[in-house]
């Protein structure tokens, strides 16, 4: 024990300062964006279609809602806690929406009207307060979050389903309406939402002081605990934003398919976290932010577009996906741990 | 006791070296049949080193190793268990989500022929074999709803009863109560009439010289004695333990060393009557500004269960704290920063944010009073600058990331991160462990600089020669009360080490 204490002082002060350990400590944010010019190139080849102005606006418009959830759940990844309720939260948020607007008359929804902006606030009070039970779960209670947002899954879905009772809803109101499905100039203001966002949250995690505790709950929580940081306070404040992101994707997002259902959202929840994995933000926490996940965003619409533009089982990219997303992960422990030799 | 009979175990010039720095140099050592012997030696001399060789945790070493006069080489503790080898670690090493019975039988359940688990079996000869030793528990409770004192004395139990005929006890006793020290002697000395050979380390002379009937004493990797224990006393042990006469660079403080007459300035912190389940009983004492208050005491005293406490991240079951005069219930660590108390702990990886670069691991505690809401990159920089150059950390370069620092130049940096703050109260757990002499010297010279400018501090430590180094006034803690308060008057090592 003690003899081995004094023993820790390896000679390896001077390190060289060579291209290859900035290239490995870089591996986290280079492979990402390698494998999304090797998937743009592979597609731009093998389809005349895909390489078009048209489609990349629709690929910009197809990661939009995935692109707003993510936001948020980029600050929980960061603190190395798990969101599982984002995809129920983001359903349960659209289905609010509707519900507290005027359907035409053949809608059979028990719904309460109420004047747009008041049925905005509704939802965003919704979400926000599913959002603060999950961080009271996780900090007070110490509900691991992995099992805490799991619960809330159900319990959102389960408001959802009682809102609707299976039918489907139309309506929301104009400013939604607007931001999910109309365009400016020719952009879908949705797409302008999630830049909107996704800038947001950039600035938030790296020019404000709140960004840094993030990283610093992420990268160290018990160091954090110990320079006087109120982690628990950061940990229920990330919670709550993943949860409004998911409630404003979610709203948006039922504007953009045009109805309120229950189930609509259900694939987002592995297309966010896979969006900000495959982007390279470690899940231990405390590395990666909104660029990754950007990339991340990208990675996943070019890949989802262009297994469209190619003739190929349409089964088979169900497989496509998931060894994908398997090959990220991958690199993203080994990016952890060649980063951790480095700082040894 | 038992000369003239050969030795059941026999270790001739072993030398054990980690990483080019040698831990053992050339010690023999013999254990005999029905025989404790007691090892004594401060924190590194090689104890613990040579157990864990004899109990096949270190296979890598150069000497000799003979069991039962035959030349012997375990490759790993597997083999050392099938020679009847046992070994009580010093740290708690049981699984606290199984049950006491299955803790007890870890390893070798008894089985069916099928291979299944016989619970009623196990709980049964688990709760016979607890009985025996006194520790009227349910085998069937998880292990971890039990208070670690328990589950020392379960872990030890364990090993007691495994059959083994070597024993060994590294620091058995620093998390039992009297009365459970006092079950353990009875055990050891009942497993030693029957023949058993027991190995007992521990700082607790005292618990040494009355169970064991041999002593041992090393320094520095050295065996530097070894008698029976009805020759010797603890003042003479002690003596051997530290070694008088300039064997060492630094200073010993082997003689008398004048503490200050209080000349200190306000009552900092005042705490009264604090408790925390089995660590801490009833300790009160105040930290006056411009005063370094040292807190000496063995591992597991509770002296680290303090210092979370005053910081905010343990809530202790009884007694107050004040700051200033005020009542101060802290409801987290934040809290306590908030009220004006620092806390460096003991574990650099604790502390310090390994992967960021050195300035944000210096600005984390001052980013409140320097940002409302967006950061201050320049400013953070320069104050971050500012203690680099104060503190001498090298090299001087605020962006590399921490991980790239020496472990010495880490502690500074730990040290900037609160100096930059600043607090009115300075806890430092442990704060020169495992420095070289510069380091060591260059901390001890930032703490002096910070009590000249009023800070009061408080130095935790398990070395004595650290609480010496700094301290104004000394509190001797042992298991978990305070015992001795030194001020004012001629305090020494061998002083230290006799109240704890």
């Amino acid at each position: 024990m003690t003899s081995s204490d004094s023993a820790t002082t390896p000679a390896d002060h001077q390190r060289s300062r060579g291209l290859a350990p900035f290239l490995r400590s870089q591996m986290r944010n280079i492979a990402p964006f390698l494998t999304l010019i090797f998937l743009s190139a592979f597609f731009a080849i093998a389809s005349p279609s895909f390489a078009t102005i048209d489609n990349v606006g629709n690929i910009l418009t197809q990661v939009s809602v995935t692109g707003i959830i993510a936001v948020g759940l980029t600050f929980v990844i960061l603190c190395a806690e798990i969101d599982l309720s984002i995809a129920s939260i983001a359903n349960v948020t659209g289905i609010a929406v509707a519900y507290f607007t005027l359907q035409e008359s053949y809608v059979n929804i028990a719904n309460v009207p109420m004047p747009g902006f008041a049925a905005i606030l509704l939802a965003l009070a919704l979400c926000a307060l599913l959002g603060l039970v999950n961080a009271l779960g996780l900090t007070i209670i110490g509900i691991p979050s992995f099992i805490m947002t799991l619960a809330m899954m159900q319990i959102a879905a389960g408001v959802s389903a009682l809102l609707v009772r299976g039918q489907i809803a139309y309506k929301v109101p104009p400013l939604i309406t607007t931001l999910g499905s109309g365009s400016i100039g020719g952009i879908p203001w949705i797409v302008i939402v999630a830049a909107v966002m996704l800038l947001g949250g950039h600035l938030v995690l790296t020019y404000t002081r709140f960004g840094r505790y993030v990283y610093m709950v992420g990268g160290n929580r018990e160091a954090a605990e110990f320079a006087g940081l109120n982690v628990k306070l950061i940990l229920g404040s990330v919670m709550v934003i993943s949860a409004v992101c998911s409630g404003i994707g979610g709203m948006l997002g039922v504007a953009h398919f045009g109805s309120a259902q229950q189930n609509e959202f259900d694939t987002y929840l592995l297309d966010s976290i896979a969006a900000v994995v495959v982007g390279g933000t470690s899940l231990f926490g405390g590395r990666g932010g909104i660029g990754n996940t950007i990339v991340g965003l990208f990675v996943l619409g070019v890949l989802n577009n262009g297994l469209d533009h190619v003739n190929i089982d349409s089964f088979l990219k169900i497989l496509i996906r998931g060894l994908i997303l398997l090959a990220a992960l991958i690199i993203n422990v080994y990016a952890q741990r060649l980063r951790e030799q480095a700082a040894d | 006791m038992s000369q003239g009979r050969s030795p059941i175990l026999e270790l001739n010039q072993i030398t054990k070296a980690f990483g080019g720095v040698e831990a053992l140099r050339g010690v023999d050592f013999a254990l005999h049949a029905g025989e404790i012997h007691g090892l004594v030696g401060e924190n590194g001399a090689g104890k613990s080193t040579l157990m864990k060789i004899i109990a096949g945790v270190h296979p890598e070493f150069s000497g000799r190793f003979m069991l039962d006069g035959k030349e012997t080489r375990f490759r790993s503790t597997r083999d050392a268990h099938a020679a009847g080898i046992g070994m009580v670690h010093q740290e708690l090493s049981v699984a606290p989500d199984l049950t006491v019975a299955e803790n007890v039988f870890l390893g070798n359940q008894p089985t069916n022929r099928l291979g299944f688990v016989q619970w009623r079996r196990m709980a049964r000869e688990a709760g016979e074999q607890l009985s025996r030793f006194g520790i009227d528990v349910d085998p069937m409770t998880r292990l971890g709803d039990l208070p670690i004192g328990l589950q020392q004395l379960i872990e030890i139990a364990r090993v007691l009863f495994s059959g083994a005929r070597i024993i060994i006890l590294d620091e058995p006793t620093s998390a039992l109560s009297p009365p459970e020290v006092e079950r353990l002697f009875t055990t050891l000395q009942k497993l030693r009439d029957e023949g058993t050979s027991i190995v007992f380390i521990s700082h607790f002379i005292e618990d040494i010289l009355r169970v064991s009937d041999v002593v041992t004493v090393f320094r520095n990797g050295r065996k530097i004695a070894a008698t029976a224990s009805a020759d010797t006393t603890k003042g003479a042990l002690i003596e051997a333990m530290i070694g008088r006469g300039g064997e060492k660079l630094e200073h010993s403080y082997t003689d008398d060393l004048m503490l200050p007459q209080s000349g200190a300035g306000s009552v900092v912190l005042k705490v009264d009557q604090l408790s925390l389940r089995r660590s801490l009983q009833d300790v009160s004492f105040e930290a006056r500004a411009g005063e370094v208050l040292g807190i000496y005491g063995f591992m597991g005293c509770g002296q680290l269960e303090l210092s979370r406490i005053l910081f905010g991240k343990l809530r202790p079951d009884g007694g107050t704290l004040a700051v200033d005069g005020a009542a101060k219930t802290f409801r987290s660590t934040a809290a306590a920063r908030r009220a004006g108390i620092a806390l460096v702990p003991e574990s650099r990886r604790a502390m310090l944010f390994h992967q960021e670069p050195v300035y944000k691991n210096i600005s984390i505690s001052i980013l409140e009073r320097i940002s409302a809401l967006l950061l201050k990159p320049v400013r953070e920089r320069a104050i971050a600058q500012r203690q680099v150059e104060q503190l001498q950390i090298r090299p001087p370069v605020v962006g590399l990331d921490l991980g790239m620092l020496s472990g010495g130049n880490q502690q500074k940096v730990a040290l900037a991160k609160w100096l930059a703050y600043p607090p009115r109260l300075l806890v430092l757990c442990e704060p020169t462990r495992g420095m070289d002499v510069g380091a060591k010297n260059d901390v001890i010279n930032i703490v002096r600089d910070l009590r000249a400018k009023g800070l009061a501090i408080i130095v935790l430590s398990t070395e004595p020669e650290t609480v010496l180094s700094l301290a104004d006034r000394i509190l001797v803690l042992k298991r978990g009360a305070v015992v001795r308060e030194f001020a004012g008057e001629a305090v020494s090592k061998d002083r230290l080490l006799e109240a704890a």
